[in-house]
């Protein structure tokens, strides 16, 4: 069995430092499976969140050599072992010990996002093409990569004017949904702070769920806060026939 | 056990050990390098012509303008039309990422450091215009338009129908020009991005459609795009440069 070095980042707000542990791997094996084996057999105390194995409770994000990825889904054939492997905490996000951030930012913007609203009287029958698009959105497993990754939230900490990907991807899905009448736009433009994002694509390229983030919800929000606030043209036409803020949200689903 | 501190140089270097320069540096030099193309094939005001063949550079969207009757201008016609393609690229979400990346390092690739922390994305001047990137839209489908009528024009000779290299050449680059354009992301919106209830709006839904599945490669129609305005203009400079001959299928 060949042995590979892991370098694992081991500390806590205080600080810490990248530890040498030199591991027998097996075919098959993920980054998630080395750090147990190191926790087995080598250091008991690394601390590591993790829950299913299978890329879907989104608890065991980190950065192996410097890409943000959920470690059970990194397959040690995918990356180069012949030099030591760095295994270090998501950035963005306050390290509690070793592997494990503090992630509890995210639930307090979750609370800036107005909640799914439906008229008084819906008629909750809905056909598939209205909720196609907002299913992918529904896909996403909290694992917050995409925030760890945003350089706006990464490089910038700009963590009170700009809510990040995933937020962006919640909040579309509501924007989006056949059945919501509820307007985000200003939240969006203001405290969501949608303009910080410059559409680099980084939250798509980590995204495990695979959600087009930035084509399938930021774009179409930025082009909807276009709508509402840098098209003077469909201002005028709004005023014009005084319609509706949004004239597509229906109130009720279709019935044709 | 080897350590290292984690605190202090750590943040301001990657880990990342791929080659994550490549790109960005592929987009420093094509859009640096089609931007001096661009800017050298408008001031030079010669060759853009050929037979029937039109550079795209100097195709003027009015109505029965030609560039050639444009020599008394003080400045080169093709600055007429220019603005309207840079303009379009400039604020398109595609090119928007290469050149944020790129040119200002807002980052450079995915999880490596930036350069500098002052950073107020499109929510300031300058990039806040980038939201007018509609109007650049509607400004560039009569542009699209005049491109298609100078292909179909480039397979009339002057001995009648035929069919040379560079006919097929300007069909080719006007296909990709329409892909391009027609993939755009504030199209989508337009189309039918913007509604909610789809079933209520079956041929935008369809139309919405179709856009979204060449919209996942509008980077690919962007890049492509690109390259093939540059290689029309350069086989036409050459054929009416004399360096190389156009070659009649039929
Ligand atoms: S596309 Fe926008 S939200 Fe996504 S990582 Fe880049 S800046 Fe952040
Ligand atoms: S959008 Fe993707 S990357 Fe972001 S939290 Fe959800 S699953 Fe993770
Ligand atoms: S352990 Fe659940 S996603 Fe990795
Ligand atoms: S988004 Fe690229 S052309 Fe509109």
């Amino acid at each position: 069995m060949p042995s590979v070095t892991f370098r694992v980042f081991r500390g806590d707000q205080t600080g810490g430092e990248l530890k040498d542990y030199t591991v027998e791997v097996q075919e098959g094996m993920v980054v998630l499976d080395v750090i147990h084996k190191i926790q087995a057999e080598q250091a008991p105390d690394l601390a590591c969140r993790w829950n299913c194995k299978a890329g879907k409770c989104g608890s065991c994000g980190a950065e192996v050599n410097g890409k943000p990825t959920l470690m059970c889904m990194t397959r040690l054939d995918t990356i180069d072992t012949s030099k030591p492997v760095t295994v270090r905490p998501m950035k963005t996000f306050p390290v509690i010990r070793d592997l494990v951030t503090d992630v509890k930012w995210n639930y307090e913007v979750n609370k800036k996002i107005k909640p799914f609203t439906p008229a008084p009287d819906t008629n909750w029958i809905m056909y598939q093409e209205d909720v196609d698009r907002v299913q992918e959105f529904r896909k996403c497993i909290e694992c917050f990569l995409c925030q760890n990754v945003c350089h706006v939230l990464r490089e910038h900490n700009e963590k009170t004017g700009f809510i990040g990907p995933r937020f962006l991807v919640r909040t579309a899905s509501l924007e989006m949904h056949p059945l919501d009448v509820e307007n985000r736009l200003d939240m969006l433009k203001n405290e969501g702070g949608i303009g910080y994002c410059n559409i680099t694509k980084c939250c798509t390229e980590v995204c495990p769920e695979h959600i087009r983030i930035t084509d399938n919800a930021i774009i179409p929000l930025k082009e909807r806060v276009v709508d509402e606030y840098y098209d003077p043209v469909m201002a005028f036409f709004r005023r014009l026939f005084a319609s509706k803020k949004r004239p597509e949200t229906a109130g009720t689903a279709a019935d044709d | 056990m080897s350590t290292k501190p984690v605190t202090g140089t750590e943040s301001r270097q990657t880990e990342r050990q791929d080659n994550w320069w490549i790109e960005p540096l592929f987009t420093v030099l094509s859009l640096g390098l089609f931007g001096i193309y661009a800017l050298w094939v408008a001031w030079n005001r010669q060759h853009f012509e050929y037979g029937p063949y039109l550079s795209p550079f100097y195709s003027i969207p009015l109505p029965g303008v030609h560039a050639k009757d444009l020599e008394w201008l003080p400045i080169s016609p093709a600055f007429l039309v220019l603005w309207i393609p840079l303009g379009f690229r400039a604020t398109c979400y595609y090119y928007r990422k290469a050149y944020y990346r790129a040119f200002f390092w807002d980052p450079p690739a995915c999880a490596v450091p930036e350069l500098r922390r002052a950073y107020r994305g499109e929510r300031a001047f300058p990039f806040v215009l980038n939201n007018l990137h509609r109007y650049f839209w509607y400004l560039s489908v009569p542009v699209v338009a005049f491109l298609w009528y100078d292909a179909i024009r480039a397979f009339f000779f002057e001995d009648g129908f035929g069919v040379g290299v560079g006919s097929l050449i300007m069909l080719g680059n006007v296909i990709l020009l329409s892909y391009y354009t027609f993939s755009c992301h504030a199209w989508r919106h337009l189309a039918g991005g913007c509604l909610n209830c789809f079933s209520k709006h079956k041929t935008r839904y369809t139309l919405w459609q179709r856009i979204t599945r060449i919209n996942e490669g509008h980077g690919f129609w962007a890049v492509i795009s690109m390259l093939s305005v540059w290689f029309t203009d350069v086989y036409i400079r050459l054929c009416s440069m004399g360096t190389i001959t156009d070659i009649r299928l039929f």
